[in-house]
Order: structure tokens, then C-alpha cells, then sequence
């Protein structure tokens, strides 16, 4: 098990260096030159001039990338912003932490939602219980996320006038984005809870767990949620991907100063560094938490668990 | 067995195979809440076609004496800060956001059907580079790569379709390539390349055909998906730029109206929503259709 994880970790190694070359590539190719956007318009050619050769962008390709590779995997020298001037590893220290805390807020309260309303559906089937939450679920599931922030930020914002709409503060600034987030992960758990309970729950041994006279609770929990568990942690993984990239735009919209907000900016402002390695930290953060979904599938299911350290042996076994 | 019986049995894979895909189709059309989906989708997708026809103002048409009006006969949906009907715009930026999203799906298609063909029919070193590449490609969150294409491919209708397309594209090799490698191993595939068929006949003829259908499975699915991906970039301002009526772009121009004229907001967002209900509601559908437990 230890031996896959340390696997795993070393192959993030190659995919991270490859998102490096990926994005320094897409960015060199964006329309637009940084320098004249930094100068703005009263610049005359030859201050654009200075400037591109002082941001290094009149050397060709390979040279940039070969530095840029160099100073971010050798020296550790993450540069600073082009923009602001600011050290990008200063603002990632304080932007970081603020999206991974929303982001895992927003998880935990889509799995501790989504899953006993799926069961509560899944249990219920056919009856007012499961087509009230199947009906949430599918509404839930298509309301696009900016919209839905705009619609919070107009009834509670402007209209009852309780939570503040942008900015950070106190845990009162990150009610909004943490319900933005988390809509769109209940309505997707509780369809997949649903259908995967739905699954096993006809299952004989089910059947044979009631007849030896086991309370039901203890049916549902142990014996139909840990068999239906291992596509809902597949759902749980791909969601909090997709939260990552969709709360680019939450934080753009409510103001917080996170690493999507940081790399949108960074778009728009052709801000090639700020882009490069803030994709490169969310790449870090992305492959982590597959690697974790990945060690919950082994936790969950002890045949998937063989396989692993199986494979790790044989691996050994032909070297 | 004699050519008579060869030609029955031959005939008979034919007539099963057809009403495969039938029985799905005719299985879809017993799920009324699919049907009810489906044909949303299409009254939309006909009502934003027809938009010059039927609309009933200009989209760009600025009105300076009905600005910023609420909901009323003569404005359904009530007008913009420059006094634009928006139902109109709605109707026009449809043609934008679905087209585009359905373009989008079918240009995933295209390249995931390519590379995923090449990797699982080469296998070994081919299969691995290419798999690793796409290894790269997911380890970004989806919103993210396309952001950063759309920033590099620069605006407009058709580079925004390839933008939204490039990460749609890793999930549907991963498919064609895991169907490919079920297929390959076939008889019928050793057997003609025993009479020297090239490569490509043997992707094209004999490979593709098998392994196809769960990519079209998937790639409706993904419709829904790529509607709100298409808003979202042009409410960032990337994508397709304003003037153009495009659903985020209404959005994003009226975000700042939130608090004075609400219903700027709401109709533009309330379109996405109810498409992508509807494509939902569809998929379900399509899912359960496919489903073989729940055949009848």
C-alpha cells in the first residue's frame, strides 16, 4: 500500500513538469503582448522594447521555457507577479490555503448532504420522499453555478440584506461561495448515492441481512452503502475536480482573493507567470486529491486494496 | 454449412445488430420524462434557429426611451441598460451558446475517436505516450484548461468551439481506446489482417464500428455539461465577446444591474438552466435505456 502511494507520488513528478511545459506553451501562443498591456498606451516602441527584453520575451521559445522550467523546478525561484510586482510564492501562501478551506467546505457539506439524501431517496423509491429529492437533485444538477451565485447574492444580499456579497472577512463571507459550491456536488451525490444504492439494494445478501433480523439501519449502512460505495467516492473525486475549476469563477464573482480569482486575473492581464504557476500548484492539488480518492477506493473495497500491493509486488518481481 | 444457411446467419447478425440500436431508441420513447426533455431541446433549438423569423425586435437595436424596463407585454422578459429587448437576445444567444456547445461535442468526438483509435489499436509505446500526454491534459481542472486555451486560441465563435472541445477530448480516447482494446483481440480482426487488410481499413472497417457506441453515449451526456462551460467562459469575457447575445455574456453585462433590475439576471440564467434541464432529463433517459439490467 505505503509502496503505491510512494509510486504514485513520484509519477505526480513527470505529469506536473508536463502541465508546466503545457501551459508556458498555451500562454506564449495567447494574442496580446504583456509588455504593451503593463506600459498601456502612451508607451513609445523603444520603452516596449526595453521592457520585452527585460521579461525575457525576445528570447526564443526553448531559451524561456529552459529558464522558466529551471528557475521554478531547480532553484525553487517562483519569480513574482508581473503585474503587482508581488512574489507569486507570497500570494500563493495566502491565497492557497483560502480556496483549498473553501473547497473542502463546500466537499464536506455535498457529501454530508448529497449521500443521506441519496440513501433517503434510494430507500423511499418511488414514493414522495424520492421524487422530491430526485427533482431537486435533477434542478440542482443543471442550474449553472455563476448563475446561482448571482441569484444568493440577489436574495440574501441585496434583498433580505444578511450576508455580505463580496470580499473576506469572518465565516459570514463564506456562506455564499460554500453553497455555490456545494449545490451542484449534493445534486450530483445524492443521483449517484440513489442509483448505486438502488443497485445492491436487491441484492440476496440484503435480503438474507433482514431475514437473520438485522435492524434495518444497520442493513443500510453496513451492509448497502459499503457495497454501493465505490462509484459514489468516484463521484466525490471528479466533483471536487470540477469544484476546483468552477470556483475559479465563484471567487471571481464574490471578490475572494484565492487562486482563481489570482489566475483569471492572470489571464486577462496576460500575467504569464501568476498563469503558469498558479496552474501548476492546482495541477498539485488536483493529482493529490485523485491519489487520495484513488486510497479511498482500497480503504472501501479490499479487493481493489489486493490489487494494488498486488501490482506493486509484481512490479518488483520483473525489475 | 451451406451458402444459403452462411448468408441466413450472415443476414441475421445484420437484423440484430439494427434493432439494437432500436430498442434503445423505442426504449427511450416509453420514458416520458426523457421524451419531455428531448423535445425541450428541440423546441429551443428550433425557437433560437428561427430567432431572425420570429423575434420581435433587432438584438442589437438600442432603445434609449425603454431602458431598463421590467416585464411587460411589449417586452416579455423587459429590456437591458441600452434598452435591448431581452427576449430577444435570449432567443439569439441560444443560436450561440447550443450551437456552440454541439459543435464543440462533435469536434471532441472527432480527435478523441482519432487518438483514442491509434492508441488502442498500436498499443505499446504508442498507447503509452499518447496516454501519458492525456495524463498531463486531465491533471488540470476542466474549467481551467479551457480558460487558458480560450485566453491562447483568442475570442470568436470558432476558436471558442475548440477551446470548449480540447477537454472534452481526453475522456473520449480513454473510451474508444479500453473499446478498441476489448475488440482487438477478435477473431474477425486476426482474420483480416490474415488476408493482408491495411491498418487503416482495420480501424476504420472493422475496429470502429464495434467500439462505437458508448461514445456517443457519453458524448451526449456531455452536451449539458459544455452549455454551461460555454456560459461560464464568456461570462468571464473570454469566448464569444459582446455585442454577440451570447447567454453568460448577457449575464456578465448585467451583473452589475443586480441590484437595481434583478430580472436582467434572471432570464438570461433561467435560459441555461432550462436547456440544460432538458439535456438532463434526456440523459437520464439515455442512461437508463442503455442500462442492459433494466432491459424489458
Amino acid at each position: 500500500m505505503l509502496r503505491y502511494t510512494l509510486r504514485r507520488l513520484l509519477w505526480m513528478i513527470p505529469i506536473v513538469l508536463g502541465v508546466a511545459i503545457l501551459v508556458f506553451t498555451l500562454m506564449t501562443f495567447c494574442p496580446g503582448d504583456p509588455a504593451q498591456i503593463l506600459l498601456s498606451g502612451s508607451a513609445t516602441d523603444e520603452d516596449i522594447q526595453a521592457l520585452r527584453d527585460n521579461l525575457g520575451l525576445n528570447d526564443p521559445y526553448l531559451v524561456r521555457l529552459g529558464n522558466f522550467l529551471g528557475n521554478t523546478f531547480l532553484k525553487f525561484d517562483l519569480g513574482s507577479s508581473w503585474m503587482t510586482k508581488v512574489a507569486i510564492k507570497d500570494e500563493i501562501a495566502t491565497r492557497l490555503p483560502r480556496t483549498f478551506t473553501l473547497g473542502i467546505i463546500s466537499l464536506l457539506i455535498s457529501v454530508a448532504v448529497g449521500i443521506p439524501l441519496g440513501i433517503i431517496a434510494a430507500v423511499n423509491q418511488g414514493r414522495l420522499g424520492d421524487n422530491i429529492a430526485t427533482a431537486l437533485a435533477l434542478i440542482g444538477a443543471s442550474i449553472p453555478g455563476f448563475w446561482l451565485a448571482l441569484l444568493l447574492i440577489l436574495l440574501f444580499s441585496v434583498k433580505l440584506n444578511w450576508l455580505p456579497s463580496m470580499g473576506i472577512g469572518g465565516v459570514k463571507y463564506y456562506i455564499l461561495p460554500a453553497l455555490t459550491g456545494c449545490t451542484y456536488g449534493i445534486a450530483t451525490l445524492t443521483r449517484q448515492t440513489r442509483s448505486s444504492m438502488l443497485d445492491v439494494i436487491r441484492s440476496d445478501y440484503i435480503t438474507t441481512a433482514r431475514s437473520k433480523g438485522v435492524s434495518e439501519l444497520h442493513v443500510i449502512t453496513r451492509h448497502a452503502l459499503k457495497n454501493a460505495l465505490i462509484p459514489i467516492i468516484t463521484v466525490v473525486g471528479t466533483h471536487f475536480g470540477m469544484m476546483l475549476g468552477g470556483q475559479m469563477i465563484t471567487e471571481t464573482i464574490f471578490s475572494i482573493p484565492g487562486m482563481g480569482s489570482y489566475i483569471i486575473g492572470g489571464v486577462n492581464q496576460r500575467d504569464y507567470p501568476v498563469v503558469q504557476i498558479g496552474s501548476i500548484f492546482l495541477a498539485i492539488v488536483f493529482s493529490l486529491s485523485m491519489l487520495v480518492v484513488d486510497l479511498l477506493y482500497a480503504a472501501a473495497d479490499p479487493r481493489i486494496k489486493a490489487r494494488y500491493s498486488q501490482s506493486a509486488k509484481r512490479k518488483v518481481k520483473t525489475k | 454449412m451451406t451458402e444459403y444457411q452462411m448468408k441466413a446467419s450472415l443476414n441475421q447478425g445484420k437484423v440484430r445488430k439494427s434493432s439494437e440500436f432500436l430498442r434503445v431508441l423505442k426504449q427511450l420513447s416509453y420514458n416520458k420524462i426523457a421524451m419531455f426533455g428531448l423535445i425541450l431541446f428541440i423546441l429551443e433549438l428550433v425557437l433560437c434557429l428561427l430567432s431572425p423569423v420570429i423575434a420581435p425586435y433587432d438584438y442589437a437595436a438600442m432603445d434609449v426611451i425603454h431602458m431598463n424596463e421590467t416585464p411587460s407585454a411589449a417586452h416579455w422578459f423587459g429590456t437591458d441598460d441600452l434598452g435591448r429587448d431581452i427576449l430577444t437576445r435570449i432567443l439569439f444567444g441560444g443560436r450561440y451558446s447550443i450551437t456552440m456547445s454541439l459543435l464543440s461535442v462533435v469536434v471532441s468526438l472527432i480527435f478523441g475517436v482519432v487518438i483514442g483509435s491509434v492508441a488502442g489499436y498500436f498499443g505499446g509505446w504508442v498507447d503509452n505516450v499518447i496516454m501519458r500526454i492525456l495524463d498531463i491534459i486531465q491533471s488540470l481542472p476542466g474549467m481551467l484548461l479551457t480558460i487558458v486555451v480560450s485566453a491562447a486560441l483568442g475570442n470568436g465563435y470558432l476558436n471558442t468551439v475548440m477551446a470548449l472541445s480540447v477537454n472534452g477530448i481526453p475522456a473520449q480516447a480513454r473510451m474508444l481506446r479500453a473499446q478498441m482494446m476489448r475488440v482487438r483481440g477478435s477473431e474477425y480482426v486476426e482474420a483480416a489482417q490474415s488476408i493482408n487488410c491495411s491498418q487503416v481499413r482495420i480501424i476504420a472497417k472493422h475496429l470502429f464500428p464495434n467500439s462505437f457506441s458508448p461514445l456517443i453515449v457519453q458524448a451526449s451526456m456531455a452536451i449539458a455539461n459544455r452549455i454551461t462551460m460555454c456560459s461560464s467562459l464568456s461570462f468571464l469575457g473570454l469566448g464569444v465577446q459582446p455585442p454577440a447575445p451570447e447567454w453568460g455574456a448577457m449575464l456578465s453585462g448585467a451583473r452589475q444591474y443586480i441590484r437595481d433590475y434583478p430580472h436582467m439576471v434572471i432570464f438570461p440564467g433561467l435560459a441555461i438552466a432550462v436547456t440544460v434541464l432538458a439535456l438532463n432529463l434526456m440523459g437520464d433517459g439515455l442512461r437508463d435505456a442503455l442500462d442492459p439490467r433494466l432491459k424489458r
